[in-house]
């Protein structure tokens, strides 16, 4: 599927929460579930900074695509970030470079979105963006 | 303990328009009191008055406007004066509050007091701002911080800060009380501990003026800091009080307008106390609204308020404590209506998203004072912070959604 598809998926599952505690029971279940990042990546140079919770993150790039493992202290923020495993691991560092992040105001998480939340979703939106950059400039070379 | 009557209550609350709203469609439970303090219609009103009608420069111009609003800035540093009972009109500083108070000192005293091989000696709960200027300091001079630590209940043991003091320090600088803990210091003792061998003491009052009379005369403190925006005041406005004779002596900090005396290319003669240490044009419209949230604060009487804030602290950790797994952070003998809390198995950011959408803001995070989170090994904790306006009913709806909270993430 391609990180559009991915998306409107989520949104379409999303749309189905009546209220805010659905969302949240949805987020903190995701967060419960793996894929966990190897632990011997769980180093400070994993660490995303601007994030009240730990978060780390893990990318590896096999056969032109880049795969992500991630995990955090904080287990909402750990099901924020296994959903933006989901839509950009396993895509190439085009398609992550030039995808946009709609999805996260379409399915109501917008206040997630501010720069300074505790859970600096934006950080690791750039962070991933950041290893497709390095990865596309590598295959460039 | 009295605090307020029901009508009292509701009358107070009518005057601070910022909680009469929702968010998420529940009714705003504000208990993030100890970050910045809600503003009353009054300090509100007085900003508009001043920009409306009164604005100009002070201290220079000889029109009408100029005088007005020099004389009602000067009334303002009088009603400081008076408000933390200090000796003299001229040894309150305006600054933009309790961080830049204590870097007017940390730069003023850097050279002047501080040198190569001298100690500056702070506590274990210090709030960054009451840390890293010193931290800094020493680091700039190679001289040596000394640090008071606390015990599992969050208080300074007063027999290791009597020990350091040997060491003789050339500042000590302490916090009235914990941001992250709510412990009240024995500030009156410790002062008297360090004088008795001569070493000056600085007072962080951001979390005391407004929830405690303060006397910087009985307390004998030789300096004593403070924000605006955590008293009912406005952001960007606060005060340094330091006894005249430190004040007479330390050189200037910033240059420029305002403090100058005499100025020749060459050479420059500064102005006299408290002018030589308020450079450029400052906060007008701020210290006018810092008078109106002292006299609101005057009106309302701090005793009762103190009484108000420590039923609410009662009752949070009556209402908390049988949340299984909840571990309070700070449970210090004399405390201010601050709570600080984590729940085993949860992160105190998740806590903070979860009652957030319940409509109750607290804070989550480490409180710009990690090393108090080192100290209990915790990557932070949920803090809740009382202020005059708060009710039984917000304690209530608090814990009610913590508990909630807790259920979903367990």
């Amino acid at each position: 599927m391609t990180i559009q598809e991915i998306q409107e998926q989520i949104v379409s599952e999303f749309s189905m929460f009546e209220d805010w505690m659905d969302k949240y029971n949805y987020l903190i279940e995701m967060g419960k579930e793996v894929p966990r990042i190897d632990e011997r990546f769980k180093t400070n140079n994993h660490l995303i900074s601007g994030c009240q919770s730990r978060v780390w993150l893990h990318a590896e790039n096999r056969e032109g695509k880049i795969y992500f493992t991630a995990d955090s202290d904080a287990v909402i923020t750990k099901g924020i970030v296994n959903l933006l495993i989901r839509v950009f691991s396993g895509q190439s560092p085009e398609a992550i470079l030039e995808a946009n992040t709609d999805f996260i105001e379409q399915i109501g998480l917008k206040e997630h979105l501010s720069p300074t939340r505790s859970n600096g979703l934006v950080s690791m939106v750039k962070q991933m963006k950041l290893y497709a950059q390095v990865y596309k400039l590598k295959q460039d070379n | 303990m009295n605090g307020f009557t029901a009508s009292e209550l509701n009358e107070l609350r009518n005057q601070f328009p910022a909680l009469h709203q929702h968010v998420y469609g529940k009714p705003l439970v504000y208990l993030d009191n100890a970050a910045t303090t809600q503003k009353s219609q009054l300090v509100i009103d007085r900003i508009t008055k001043y920009y409306s009608y009164e604005n100009c420069n002070i201290h220079r111009g000889v029109h009408y406007l100029s005088q007005e609003a020099t004389a009602a800035f000067e009334d303002v540093r009088a009603k400081v004066a008076g408000f933390i009972h200090a000796a003299k009109t001229e040894e309150i500083i305006f600054t933009k509050g309790t961080t830049e108070s204590i870097n007017l000192l940390a730069g003023s005293l850097d050279g002047f007091l501080i040198g190569t091989g001298d100690s500056v000696l702070v506590t274990g709960m210090e709030h960054h701002s009451n840390l890293v200027p010193w931290q800094q300091l020493c680091k700039r001079n190679q001289a040596k911080l000394l640090v008071a630590e606390l015990d599992d209940r969050g208080d300074v043991s007063l027999a290791q800060y009597g020990k350091l003091l040997e060491q003789k320090p050339k500042l000590v600088a302490i916090t009235h009380i914990s941001n992250a803990l709510g412990t009240i210091n024995p500030v009156k003792e410790m002062i008297a501990m360090a004088h008795a061998i001569d070493i000056p003491v600085l007072i962080d009052g951001a979390q005391s003026v407004a929830h405690m009379r303060v006397d910087v005369q009985d307390l004998d403190c030789d300096f004593f800091v403070f924000s605006g925006h955590k008293m009912y005041g406005p952001m960007g406005v606060g005060a340094l009080y330091g006894k005249e004779k430190w004040l007479e002596q330390m050189p200037p900090w910033q240059f420029g307008g305002e403090m100058v005396d005499q100025v020749s290319l060459q050479e420059t003669t500064f102005n006299q106390l408290p002018f030589k240490f308020e450079a450029g044009t400052p906060n007008v419209a701020g210290v006018l609204g810092l008078g109106a949230a002292m006299d609101f604060l005057n009106q309302t009487g701090l005793e009762k308020i103190g009484q108000h804030e420590h039923q609410l602290l009662e009752l949070a950790i009556d209402k908390l404590q049988s949340i299984p797994g909840i571990r309070f952070i700070g449970s210090a003998n004399n405390r201010a209506g601050v709570i600080s809390f984590v729940v085993d198995g949860t992160h105190p950011a998740d806590i903070g998203t979860l009652v957030d959408k319940m409509g109750v803001a607290v804070r989550t995070g480490h409180h710009c004072a990690q090393p108090v989170m080192t100290r209990f090994d915790v990557p932070g904790t949920v803090r809740a912070s009382f202020a005059l306006y708060n009710t039984a009913e917000e304690v209530e709806v608090f814990a009610a959604a913590v508990q909630k909270a807790v259920n979903m993430l367990r």
